[in-house]
């Protein structure tokens, strides 16, 4: 047993730290979602001058080979900043899809090198900046069903064409790529059939619509209307999808949790802090004892919610077995729900009228955690997985 | 003991609700219960459809428009408006100033204020909180000094709803800023917003809708006869004004409009590929809700048979406070749990885009769920509320 981050870890840490304090105080993230973007290119050359951009991306391919748990202080940080980049949409799922590949597929010396190709093309490409990428994934009847997916790919003279329509993709407007999943096979919720495509953001027949989300970050809904992609777009083996987008998934939920602990770890001291500058009736409201013992309840859900974040990070980067991983990312996901319920909803009655203020962080903070609690499954949703390989 | 409406109650219950399936415009109702934002129009249309019909301030006295009804009466016409997706009635005007006037003010002040009041001339607002007073309302330090025929007044109200649309505002001032005790030296101001020297900003919230205010006050001249009662009883004001009139703050009949969406909402969301309804995790929390409100709805009742023979109202209300608004946010934050992940999509960046279909309500319920953290702060917060109860219902 030994908590302490490597000395990598720690020095990584304090980078992020020197990087969110001079460029992304909380006024130059209102300045940022207001924009027309919804994120800041100079902020994101940043990230990549820091190597934020290539910290999970295998090293052979410019990255730094790290796992989750070199990424929990930039989730953290992600999360205390309310940090609006489109970094979890490019490398914690778009990415990981084309670094990870299927790891069951057949020895193929052809599809070794495509698939080689492939990552030598995006994976330095997106470590140095240059490109953005999007999990095409989420569809109108699926709500956190991995595997309902109506969106159809059927085989072309020379590749394929899809169709179908997708929707809220996380950072789908500002992606030059995109990852899209189609069926090549079965019904709309079968686990068999399922195949990943590369696709161009400006491929004909890509349509397109920017979206606002709730947390100041922006998505888009994307239509696919008989889009032509070649067959080195496929990724993979066709058909077989599912594992390798559940193995990303949990990967990204396992990071979600991180950045929910760096959103809470912020909530909790600006109610701290309200509660002793703010006086009613003559003295600090924190010299009441009712509310120290809600604070102390908080307090005690962001110990709570970070070992169950290092836990599921850690289950990302060593369990071998899919279900035992995808059962702690599960319990994670579900206790995170939580614990983001409470701190933000406590954080703002806690701050009164002043918590319902947009001027306040704490209610920019208040819409990101809410964003957490549904993000990539809510508890019922993870309640019910945990069960199920329990 | 019979835990339903008599006879006579469920004729005048029905009498109501038939009126309002009558009168209560379909477009207006459609905006309440999908959430849209109401403009004037849509707050006044309603207000005078009310006077019309001469119900609009039913507990006022018989001579002012009142409309006679036992408080029994008038609890069952709130819920109904609520049930039926009536917009809200502005209070300020109506259950705050003129409550206040007909306990305090000068037949002048009646006269003039009332009627208007009646007929949803003016809107009103209220300046009460302060940047530094909130729960702590008497350490307010907006002043109103003397000068001739008037009082000259400097200050600033914060959080103050519909500023921006009020012609009027009900203000608690600083008369006397010497004396020990801080309850005293406050004075109770009716103050025209059109007076120089008012300027209204607005205070963003949240779900980016316009709603409350910043009011500032620079040497705003009112005349002295706008002072309800006697200088320097503001206190007393106010007090009588807290526990007036709020035996509908528990909002049952809106509480089970909302239940009722939610459950047709949530049966028309598909969970793997069955209704979001049958799904056990969900169903159970539902279930809560309205096992809550059915208890809530009794109680409410209860402590208004309590009221017979013109006991004034104690900590119920506040119980009535704290209960009502917790299940008012337990409804929304359901609401928002069963529109799943395509709930936190505010709109399209470009509002003329042409796109994937955009569903207004769905669209809405984030903005609402935020909206309504608001409700266990607003209005006395409930922790607040529950010093009350410790205090005068328990002795603690």
């Amino acid at each position: 047993m030994n908590f302490d981050p490597s000395e990598e870890q720690r020095l990584l840490a304090a980078s992020i730290e020197r990087f969110v304090e001079r460029d992304y105080a909380f006024e130059t993230r209102r300045r940022i979602v207001a924009s027309p973007d919804g994120y800041s290119q100079d902020v994101w050359r940043t990230m990549a001058e820091l190597g934020l951009l290539g910290l999970p991306l295998p090293a052979a391919h410019g990255g730094f080979g790290g796992g989750a748990m070199d990424t929990v202080s930039l989730m953290q940080a992600i999360g205390g900043a309310l940090i609006v980049e489109p970094w979890l949409a490019t490398v914690a799922l778009g990415a990981q899809f084309i670094a990870r590949g299927q790891k069951d597929e057949l020895r193929d010396e052809l599809r070794e090198a495509l698939r080689d190709e492939q990552r030598q093309r995006i994976l330095p490409a997106v470590a140095e900046g240059r490109l953005k990428l999007a999990f095409a994934h989420a569809e109108a009847a699926a709500r956190y069903t991995l595997a309902q997916v109506a969106t159809r790919a059927r085989a072309g003279a020379d590749g394929w064409v899809i169709s179908g329509i997708k929707r809220a993709v996380l950072h789908g407007a500002c992606a030059d790529l995109l990852v899209v999943s189609a069926r090549t096979d079965g019904g709309d919720s079968d686990v068999e059939g399922l195949s990943l495509f590369v696709v161009e953001r400006n491929a004909p027949g890509v349509a397109i619509t920017a979206l606002r989300m709730l947390d100041g970050t922006r998505a888009a809904d994307v239509a696919f209307d008989q889009v032509r992609v070649p067959a080195q777009a496929l990724i993979g083996a066709a058909g077989r999808a599912l594992p390798l987008i559940e193995e990303v998934v949990d990967f990204a939920t396992a990071l979600v949790c991180a950045e929910a602990v760096g959103a809470i770890e912020s909530a909790n001291e600006a109610t701290l802090e309200y509660l002793k500058t703010r006086k009613q009736f003559g003295v600090a409201i924190g010299s009441f004892q009712a509310l120290q013992h809600r604070m102390v309840d908080l307090a005690i859900e962001y110990e709570q919610a970070k070992s169950i974040a290092l836990l599921a990070c850690s289950a990302v980067d060593t369990e071998h077995n899919a279900a035992a991983r995808s059962r702690t990312v599960s319990a994670a996901k579900a206790r995170i729900a939580d614990a983001c319920r409470k701190v933000s909803q406590e954080s703002i009655q806690l701050h009164g009228g002043m918590g319902m203020s947009d001027e306040l962080k704490v209610s920019h903070t208040f819409r990101r955690l809410t964003a957490i609690v549904q993000q990539f499954g809510d508890a019922d949703h993870h309640l019910a997985r945990f069960a199920a390989l329990s | 003991m019979d835990l339903d409406y008599s006879p006579d109650q469920r004729v005048f219950r029905d009498h109501v609700r038939g009126w309002l399936r009558d009168h209560l415009p379909g477009a207006m109702r459609d905006k309440v219960v999908r959430y849209a934002p109401l403009d004037r129009d849509d707050l006044l249309g309603w207000h005078r459809i009310l006077a019309d019909q001469g119900w609009i301030a039913p507990s006022w006295p018989r001579e002012w428009g009142g409309t006679g009804w036992n408080v029994v009466q008038r609890y069952i016409f709130e819920e109904e408006c609520g049930y039926a997706g009536a917009p809200p009635l502005i209070p300020f005007g109506l259950a705050m100033c003129a409550p206040v006037l007909l306990e305090f003010g000068s037949d002048a002040q009646k006269r003039r204020f009332l009627p208007r009041i009646y007929r949803g001339d003016d809107i009103w607002c209220q300046g009460y909180s302060e940047p530094g007073s909130g729960s702590d309302l008497a350490s307010l330090r907006t002043s109103a000094v003397r000068r001739d025929d008037h009082y000259v007044v400097n200050g600033q109200k914060t959080w103050t709803t519909i500023a921006h649309l009020a012609d009027w505002i009900f203000c608690l001032v600083r008369t006397d800023a010497a004396l020990e005790r801080k309850q005293n030296g406050i004075s109770f101001l009716l103050i025209d917003m059109k007076t120089r020297g008012i300027t209204v900003r607005p205070l963003p919230l949240m779900d980016g809708r316009r709603e409350v205010n910043e009011v500032f006050f620079d040497d705003v001249e009112v005349p002295i006869e706008n002072c309800v009662h006697d200088e320097g009883k503001g206190w007393t004001v106010a007090k009588y004004l807290l526990g007036h009139e709020r035996m509908n703050t528990a909002r049952i009949g809106t509480s089970k409009r909302e239940l009722e969406r939610l459950k047709a909402f949530a049966a028309a969301q598909s969970k793997s590929g069955a209704p979001l309804t049958e799904d056990p995790r969900f169903r159970d929390k539902l279930s809560r809700v309205e096992i809550e409100l059915m208890a809530l709805a009794i109680t409410n009742l209860r402590f208004l048979d309590q009221l017979r023979g013109g006991r004034v109202p104690g900590a119920e209300v506040s119980m009535l406070k704290i209960k009502g608004t917790e299940i008012q946010q337990a409804l929304a934050e359901l609401m928002l749990e069963a529109g799943g992940p395509l709930a936190q999509v505010l709109g399209p960046v470009d509002p003329v885009s042409v796109g994937a279909p955009n569903d207004d309500f769905l669209a809405a319920l984030a903005p609402r769920y935020c909206n309504m953290r608001k409700t266990t702060i607003y209005a006395g917060s409930n922790e607040i509320q529950r010093n009350i109860i410790a205090r005068h219902a328990l002795g603690l």
